[in-house]
């Protein structure tokens, strides 16, 4: 079973990213495969590295970027929704890669579930 | 199919939307603000009632802990899963809608 | 594979195509989710898979005609639904239910839908490979 992830809001704001971190995190542990996370409308600000939450707080876009380095997951970051939040390349956090919107399609193309998690 | 609900019936109506969409044999699962539409005496509580005979509702045991919802406020029928048990949901037949 | 493998060339049709989905159910300016998912529905449509949007709730505001954007200052995309034929997605459907309760009528729309009730609209999204939301 392969799941596709789609992240549509940012961190802190909406619970949806924490959700969707939890249910990849319990995917993988099950052995299932996520062919990739994809951040789309305000779902790019998971990718800001220059998030400073409070010191006893989770670090969401940490937690990301641990996650995908841990388990080498596909984090792509829609260029267009970036654009417009000003997510650029020299804030990405470690692990994130930017593109387009064909990179979500491909996601439902290959994936036998896509998961939505917004708000 | 699965559906998922992550906001609450008093809040938003995606909940109410979501019951007219759930057809016999599929799971609607209830997490983050959703499941307070599992609770007791929430709006479209007698819908769920009657759908709960066709239908499996399944609420997310972490959210109903974060809000304090105990097991015995929980309407009648409504089964408590945690993360494993959403990706199970999600790993069964039909695609999944999330009703946002 | 390149991304340009799936890029539409003509009419033939794409046999591994999934079904996709698209589920509308935002009013259109309070929020962006309306116009950044209709570029999604473009992408998908570009990459020739089977295609349908669904507008349920307030989404069916989506597609009303007579849009009027110039004092908010945004950008009136109402018209892009139009755009959407020619990428072969003629698959539109809005939700007999959601029209009543805000009295419209499929004449009240820029693009040709189908109206189908919540219980028809269940079957085609059960039917589906991929459902996506906003």
């Amino acid at each position: 079973m392969k799941f596709g992830v789609l992240v549509n809001e940012g961190p802190f704001t909406h619970q949806a990213s924490d959700s969707a971190y939890h249910f990849t995190k319990a995917a993988l542990e099950k052995g299932y495969e996520i062919t990739r996370v994809f951040f789309y409308h305000d779902g790019v600000n998971n990718a800001n590295k220059l998030s400073e939450p409070q010191q006893d707080d989770r670090n969401l876009v940490r937690l990301w970027s641990q996650l995908g380095k841990e388990h080498d997951l596909d984090l792509v970051v829609c260029v267009a929704a970036a654009l417009r939040r000003g997510l650029k390349d020299e804030i990405l956090a470690e692990g994130f890669r930017i593109s387009g919107l064909g990179q979500l399609v491909e996601a439902g193309i290959d994936a036998d579930q896509l998961m939505v998690f917004g708000d | 199919m699965l559906h998922t609900v992550n906001k609450s019936p008093f809040e938003r109506s995606s909940f109410a939307t979501c019951l007219r969409y759930a057809r016999a044999g599929d799971s609607v699962l209830l997490f983050e603000d959703g499941v307070y539409a599992a609770r007791a005496g929430s709006p479209d509580a007698e819908e769920l009632k009657t759908a709960t005979k066709d239908r499996t509702f399944y609420a997310l045991g972490p959210d109903l802990e974060a809000r304090g919802i105990t097991p015995d406020q929980l309407i009648a029928g409504v089964k408590i899963v945690d993360y494993g048990g959403f990706v199970d949901l999600a790993a069964g037949e039909g695609p999944v809608q999330a009703w946002l | 594979m390149a991304e340009t493998d799936f890029i539409d060339d003509g009419d033939e049709v794409n046999e591994n195509a999934k079904k996709f989905m698209f589920v509308n159910r935002r009013a259109p300016y309070g929020t962006l989710y309306a116009l950044e998912s209709l570029e999604l529905v473009l992408i998908t449509g570009a990459f020739e898979q089977d295609v349908s949007v669904a507008f349920i709730d307030d989404g069916v505001f989506d597609i009303v005609k007579g849009h009027d954007t110039k004092a908010i200052n945004m950008k009136n995309f109402s018209p892009t639904y139009r755009a959407l034929e020619g990428y072969d997605i003629e698959k539109m459907y809005v939700e007999k239910e959601s029209i009543e309760a805000r009295g419209l009528t499929v004449d009240d729309f820029v693009v040709r839908v189908e109206v189908l009730s919540a219980e028809e609209l269940s079957a085609l999204m059960a039917d589906q490979d991929v459902v996506i939301s906003a």
